[in-house]
């Protein structure tokens, strides 16, 4: 068995990952990255659409694009990258902490490292979490595993689908069948609202004339060998049922943060996101185990994404030589807010915040409020479950007490 | 020498499996003819797993008998051939007065059935051995060498230990016509392949019917029985400890709460009857009764956890007394009937086995046990078992062994491609085989590098490759422009 050391251990090679690994070597600390993948990139790799960098990099890039620079990054900031390498376990071992990684080339190593930075990304919520009742057949696919299958296997998952739920990659999957040759005969989607983003609405299904039916949820999946049809119901009517004729069902209907690592060393788990609970500086609550990216919680964007990234790198680097902030102040999701992430807020500096809407709300006041006091306060044509807000803050007085995000507007 | 005699068992199932691996430590010839792609694609992959304790039927019963002596066999069984198996016990409890005096009866019947280690439990002793058990429990009881079996797991290992013997398995293989002549029964198949046997078996689950009357054995009937189930997260806030069982209905032991040999935990079955005997659709109507059931035994059973759902289907025979055929057959030549395998067939399979042979000998079949057998097969095991060290001593022999395909279930390519290599080449084979794909993600990671894995191994392109045989394709035959 090989042992390695280092500062800082990412794991993860993603968005979130790969920048915080850049941010922590820039800072000057020997880090490492595992990732179980034989290229960096993570889920990138296989976004061969653009829409990416806008922010980031302030030029608009593909995924694998996207990667490509993040990797380049990397590489010149010399972060060991350990492709490859699955991550088994996470030990706390006196100030630092232990990881066996497995590895098809290397076989098992243990890599003692300073600071852990989970930045493990998230899975696809699949048929089963929904518990949509019918057959089993073949032609049953998350939208996450049909692109990879296209974009990087070069095979068609079918001829004609039917796309469940209306989020990001399910929207993107569409457009992508589409040009592909297969036909997308509907995308159903159980809220009144789109949970993608409003441009992949407009560019996936719009231009393609692709019908989505709001409001409508998925009743039954048939078929003996493969998929031959599905049944859809409106919400007000359930008595009413449409059978659509089709061979291939996917299904975008949310992803969850990964944090199976994150469960077995103890660390807590936030009830909403399903990430882990952090402080301002990204620390869960296992002191030197940080998470960052869509481990932590679901963005909208790869970038914010790696802008989330490069904080907790560089928080990592600050734990790591025994800078202490003073205490947090505590922060919460008040009204038609699901959660924030961070938790906490460190006093007297800029602290960023992000969020997600409950619902739809149009001419909508976004503000932080600390006792009595409002601390910032932005205005928003509307607010959607599907675009996270962010809002930076910087508050003084730690004795005024619990910080709380609200937002409030009218009804969609 | 005479030549060995020469048995064809229909059907790959519990049944056929455990009849084939007995009938392999004697000297006989052994084919099994499966109709579907893989072993244990029928009745026995979709069930509830459990070994029976022996206190549901009187062991003056035929089931019965047979439940108690499956039982006890099971245990040197999985010593032997290390399937996944947990004799983890059994509890039935009762949450009324009226239930009670009802398991009360089961727990008489198993003192007179000796089962042994039978125990009457009060309320105290259940939520010590139960702590999840729901509040208002009156008293139960334990039946401790009751347990859970992955059945596929103990199709395979059977079938394998069997072929090591000189066992063969056609599969793919459905049984079109036989004609007998000159004393052997000549068995051809849809494909046109054909088999020659001196005694047939006909342990065909629920096309046993169909077979009978294509051998021009016994005319009877058999429809499907349902039983959706559900398995949940590992990660679930209370996993039983054992298998809990409520009072049981007139058709079936009722809904279970189970902790599978797998270590995830699953609720079911339904039992509804159908017509159809390919329907293995679920529905949100029995889901919801399934899980307010479990939910009055183990209140933290949650629908939030369901990570996959399935609907298996038992084999009833129509007006038949009792549950299983198993008999020289009355009208066809060198048939043994071996029909209506439904609950406890599982359980009772090697006892079954060992009343069929005792069949077949008395239909004339010389068998004396073979002087010498194939070892029993040691352990492999899996990878998700090994400490850091034995992974890497592993990786010594094949750096396979420490890349991780399946990240939920912790499967390495090594298992993957060893599932292949014994004949595991459908992406539900691998699955049943390895856990490959049965976690949480329900194979969203990993379904991309094991259809890789399969079509490397076996020459096919990914888009010949199947879920589970036949038409079941994983993905459409053209190719996108990359």
């Amino acid at each position: 068995m090989k042992e390695l050391f280092c500062d800082i251990a990412v794991i993860g090679a993603g968005a979130a990952g790969l920048s915080a690994a850049h941010a922590a070597a820039s800072c000057g600390a020997s880090t490492a990255v595992i990732d179980r993948e034989e290229a960096p990139g993570g889920v990138l790799l296989q976004c061969i659409h653009n829409g990416f960098g806008l922010h980031y990099f302030r030029e608009e890039l593909t995924g694998p694009e996207y990667a490509e620079r993040m990797a380049l990054q990397v590489r010149k900031a010399q972060v060991k990258m350990l492709s490859g390498h699955t991550a088994i376990s996470i030990t706390p071992c006196g100030e630092e902490h232990e990881l066996i990684l497995y590895s098809g080339k290397t076989g098992v190593t243990r890599l003692h490292a300073g600071a852990v930075i989970l930045a493990t990304g998230c899975r696809e919520r699949t048929r089963a979490n929904i518990a949509v009742p019918g057959d089993r057949p073949a032609g049953v696919f998350t939208a996450g595993l049909a692109q990879k299958l296209v974009n990087m296997e070069g095979v068609a998952p079918g001829k004609r689908a039917v796309i469940v739920g209306s989020g990001d990659i399910g929207l993107i999957m569409a457009r992508r069948l589409t040009w592909s040759g297969i036909e997308v005969a509907r995308v159903v989607e159980i809220q009144p609202y789109p949970s993608g983003l409003a441009r992949n609405i407009a560019q996936c299904l719009d231009d393609f004339g692709i019908r989505l039916d709001l409001a409508t949820r998925i009743t039954g999946i048939y078929g003996r060998d493969r998929v031959e049809s599905v049944t859809l119901s409106p919400l007000s009517d359930p008595g009413k049922t449409e059978k659509i004729h089709c061979d291939t069902v996917l299904f975008s209907v949310g992803l969850i943060p990964e944090n199976e690592l994150a469960r077995k060393c103890g660390v807590r788990l936030h009830p909403v996101t399903g990430g882990a609970v952090t402080d301002s500086a990204h620390m869960t609550s296992v002191p030197g185990i940080f998470a960052c990216g869509n481990a932590l919680h679901v963005h909208d964007l790869a970038d914010y994404a790696s802008a989330e990234g490069a904080l907790c790198g560089k928080s990592a680097v600050d734990f790591l030589r025994g800078e202490r902030a003073p205490a947090d102040i505590p922060v919460e999701a008040g009204l038609n807010l699901r959660y924030t992430a961070p938790c906490g807020c460190r006093p007297g500096v800029p602290n960023r915040f992000y969020m997600r809407p409950a619902k739809v709300l149009n001419n909508a006041v976004f503000r932080a409020v600390q006792g009595n006091t409002v601390l910032k306060t932005q205005r928003l044509q509307a607010a959607r479950p599907a675009e996270m807000l962010t809002m930076e803050i910087t508050v003084n007085d730690p004795a005024a007490g619990v910080i709380r995000f609200e937002l409030e507007g009218e009804e969609a | 020498m005479a030549e060995m005699q020469h048995v064809a068992i229909v059907g790959g199932g519990a049944t056929g499996a455990a009849l084939a691996y007995f009938l392999s430590l004697r000297e006989v010839k052994v084919t099994i003819l499966e109709a579907k792609t893989d072993v244990g694609f029928g009745v026995s992959k979709a069930n509830s797993g459990i070994v029976h304790g022996g206190f549901h039927l009187p062991v003056s019963t035929l089931e019965g008998k047979l439940e108690l002596q499956g039982n006890q066999a099971f245990k040197k069984l999985a010593q032997e051939l290390h399937f996944p198996y947990n004799r983890c016990g059994i509890i039935m409890a009762a949450f009324s007065q009226e239930e009670l005096a009802i398991v009360e009866g089961f727990y008489r019947r198993g003192v007179e059935n000796r089962v042994p280690g039978m125990e009457w439990c009060s309320p105290e002793r259940l939520r010590e051995l139960e702590p999840g058990l729901a509040d208002g429990v009156l008293g139960g009881l334990l039946a401790p060498d009751g347990g859970v079996v992955e059945p596929y797991g103990y199709v395979f290992s059977l079938c394998s230990q069997a072929r090591r013997n000189g066992a063969e398995i056609l599969t793919d293989f459905r049984v079109e016509k036989a004609r007998f002549a000159d004393g052997k029964w000549h068995i051809s198949a849809s494909d046109g392949r054909s088999c020659t046997a001196d005694y047939v078996v006909n342990a065909a689950g629920l096309y046993a019917d169909k077979v009978s009357a294509v051998f021009g054995g016994e005319s009877f009937s058999i429809l499907p029985r349902k039983g959706d189930e559900y398995l949940l997260d590992k990660t679930v806030p209370y996993r039983p400890g054992h298998v809990i069982f409520p009072v049981p209905t007139e058709h079936s032991k009722g809904v279970l709460v189970i902790p599978t040999a797998g270590g995830t935990t699953m609720v079911g079955p339904t039992a509804r009857m159908t017509e159809d005997k390919e329907d293995t659709s679920t529905t949100a109507q029995d889901r919801e009764e399934i899980f307010k059931i479990a939910q009055k035994m183990i209140p933290a059973v949650s629908q939030r956890d369901i990570i996959a759902s399935f609907c298996g289907l038992r084999p009833v025979l129509q007006n038949w007394t009792g549950k299983f055929m198993l008999q020289i057959s009355a009208k066809a030549p060198a048939l043994i009937q071996a029909a209506g395998i439904q609950s406890p067939g599982l359980t009772a399979s090697p006892a079954i086995a060992e009343y069929l042979i005792g069949l077949l000998e008395k239909a004339g079949l010389n068998a004396p046990c073979k002087k010498e057998v194939a070892p029993l097969p040691e352990y492999a095991k899996p990878l998700r078992e090994m400490t850091p060290e034995e992974a890497d001593l592993k990786f010594q022999e094949d750096p396979a062994w420490t890349k991780i395909v399946c990240r939920c279930e912790m499967v390495s390519e090594a298992e993957i491609v060893r599932a292949v290599r014994m004949g595991h080449t459908t992406l539900d084979g691998v699955k049943f085989f390895t856990r490959a794909g049965m976690g949480r993600c329900q194979a969203g990671f990993c379904t991309a590098r094991i259809l890789q894995i399969i079509a490397r191994e076996t020459g096919k392109t990914v888009q010949e490759i199947t879920k589970r045989g036949g038409a079941s394709r994983i993905t459409a035959e053209n190719e996108v422009a990359k």
